[in-house]
């Protein structure tokens, strides 16, 4: 000990003062952020403007690789892929949950069973589930296929993945399967905030459940349904797994979102650089999705009676 | 002082009640529904209910039929009913858990998930007490940067972690899933447990002040026990989530004996053109039965840390 005082002086003077403290406690989960997040975001857009290779340094090339993506049919399919399937995705991901939850806030017997059935889907990996639904969906043995068939509806199989029409559409259906859970269980958890009292002043001034639902329900939802669309936005504009799973981004690439086709040309493929800056062009969506977040939490803050 | 009275348990109960459910006055009253009639209520409630759960749990029904399907069976559509099975097997599991390297996955599975978890949880905790109770300049900023860094995907960060971890020398190992998985621990445990650090009352850690405790003791005697319902959130949240995770799992393992369940049954299992089903589904099944089986025991502390990740 008596070899050590001016260290043991720094610790204390550091433990003792607020910010000195503050650092200690940050600095584990600082230094890690910073070096397994921080650093590789950086490091993503400067590979985007390298030729980097896997093993091999890249040089700088400039806008190159965005020139070059462009020009590249396949990447603005990709871009057309991913705006359609979070657009449609989301869209019935709320319209579903939003119902789903509706239902759920009733006054119904083994409501925590069906809460905890309900979420299911959600909490198993989404690649596990995924293979179920590539089994689902196979194009000589679906079981869709086949109950359609006894039912008369259609004469021959569904080939779902393999046109690009139908891909898109399955896919989008296994993503609306996986993410209708968590839309609904959040949106419950909003809905069971709001008091039965207001719904039922309402009904008492004569507003039907059509009234009550748009004029009572959904404006006290409105905050909590902005911060769960956009993380939902934001999951699935980013999807990669299902993708990859059921299609690999084809048929002709019809399902190629910008995560695969990035995945694609970066880890198989070779070229880091290509994928680097497919992945860097995702981030202007990812912004907006976040700022729209964002305004959302500050109407919160405002309709609470907090500042402006 | 009458507080200290109470079990910490109901102290901590009353806590969150008050900091997550804020405007949620418990409320027996039945609303509107003594006025919809039973037949309205079938079609309007249960009918769209029912749909509901079948279309979410069918995949599910499918998985764990076919996983003990024979063989003969699988494709049999017009012999046997696809919906049901004839002398269930154990054959596809028998042969997974014998023949292929599916225990050794589920293996890295969970050493990866329950080390990545604890590296998360250490991490987040010191971070969440010292953003929500120390308040050092700058916590504010901290804080919100916390909640940006969750919203950073890992499809993005994947292509610049595979070029660090090759260039560290880790590449194709169980420790460089053990260190990225964190990036999306982190953020998310912090962010959780800074909601609960808030909901505890400030004249406990005060009063511990008082009677001259060190902050490490503050932490440790009183903050983290009574966080210990949080404490539970975050750990069986962050444990399903690097359970579940794929991209960097993909790209950053290469050889058969490292892989996870997720990888290894979608990259080994899948051989040409020969779909083995019956493998493949019981691959699926099982891999999923551990969150499952968590899940079920902790429902309310996942649901509450869903949740309150999108409420905070």
């Amino acid at each position: 000990m008596a070899e050590t005082p001016k260290r043991a002086n720094i610790w204390s003077r550091l433990a003792e003062s607020r910010n000195g403290l503050g650092f200690l406690f940050m600095l584990p989960a600082a230094a890690f952020l910073l070096c397994f997040l921080t650093y590789p975001l950086g490091l993503g857009v400067w590979l985007g403007f390298t030729d980097a290779r896997i093993g091999r340094e890249g040089m700088f090339v400039g806008l190159d690789n965005y020139r070059w993506l462009a020009d590249d049919s396949v990447f603005w399919l990709a871009v057309f892929n991913t705006l359609f399937y979070t657009v449609v995705a989301s869209v019935l991901k709320f319209g579903l949950g939003l119902w789903l939850a509706l239902l759920l806030n009733e006054n119904l017997r083994w409501k925590t069973f069906f809460r905890a059935v309900i979420l299911l889907p959600w909490v198993v990996p989404t690649v596990l589930s995924a293979l179920a639904f590539w089994w689902i969906f196979d194009s000589q043995f679906s079981i869709i296929s086949w109950v359609l068939i006894k039912w008369g509806l259609i004469s021959a199989p569904i080939n779902f993945l393999g046109e690009p029409w139908n891909a898109r559409w399955s896919v989008i259906a296994a993503n609306v399967w996986r993410g209708v859970p968590f839309v609904a269980i959040s949106l419950l958890a909003g809905l069971q905030t709001i008091p039965q009292s207001l719904n039922e002043a309402a009904a008492l001034d004569g507003a039907t459940s059509w009234q009550r639902f748009r004029r009572v329900t959904l404006p006290l939802l409105t905050p909590i349904i902005a911060v769960v669309m956009t993380f939902s936005v934001l999951f699935t504009f980013t999807d990669f797994q299902l993708i990859y799973v059921l299609t690999r981004g084809g048929p002709v690439n019809a399902t190629h979102l910008m995560a695969t086709l990035s995945f694609q040309r970066a880890i198989p493929g070779g070229q880091l650089g290509e994928g680097a800056a497919i992945a860097v062009a995702m981030i202007p969506f990812l912004l907006a999705a976040i700022l729209f977040s964002f305004f959302g939490l500050q109407r919160r803050k405002w309709q609470q009676g907090g500042g402006d | 002082m009458a507080r200290f009275e109470k079990d910490p348990e109901d102290i901590v109960e009353e806590a969150l009640d008050v900091g997550r459910h804020a405007p949620a006055p418990i409320d027996d009253i039945v609303g509107m529904e003594q006025y919809n009639s039973l037949p309205r209520r079938i079609l309007v409630v249960y009918l769209p209910l029912a749909v509901f759960i079948f279309v979410l749990l069918f995949p599910f029904y499918w998985m764990a039929i076919t996983a003990v399907k024979p063989n003969h069976q699988l494709t049999n559509y017009n012999e046997y009913s696809p919906f049901w099975v004839v002398g269930p097997t154990l054959e596809h599991i028998r042969y997974l858990l014998f023949e292929t390297s599916y225990p050794g996955w589920l293996w890295n599975t969970i050493l990866v998930s329950v080390a990545s978890t604890v590296l998360a949880l250490a991490g987040a905790v010191f971070a969440a007490y010292a953003i929500e109770r120390i308040r050092f300049t700058g916590a504010r900023v901290t804080g919100l940067m916390i909640f940006l860094a969750y919203l950073v995907p890992p499809s993005i960060l994947f292509i610049p972690l595979a070029y660090i971890v090759f260039k560290v020398g880790i590449f194709d190992s169980r420790l460089a899933l053990i260190l990225t998985y964190p990036t999306f621990l982190i953020p998310f445990c912090t962010w959780l447990l800074m909601g609960y650090f808030r909901s505890i009352p400030y004249e406990l850690e005060e009063s511990a002040l008082v009677d001259g405790a060190s902050r490490w003791q503050i932490l440790t005697r009183v903050i983290l026990p009574l966080a210990v319902p949080g404490l539970i959130s975050a750990g069986i949240f962050a444990f399903t989530l690097s359970w579940n995770e794929f991209i960097y799992a993909l790209t950053f393992i290469s050889s058969s004996e490292n892989k996870t369940v997720p990888v290894g049954v979608l990259t080994e299992l899948v051989r040409g053109d020969i779909y083995e089903w019956g493998a493949l589904m019981s691959g699926a099944l099982i891999g999923s039965l551990p969150v499952v089986i968590l899940y079920s025991f902790f429902v309310d502390y996942y649901v509450s840390s869903m949740t309150g990740a999108v409420k905070e």
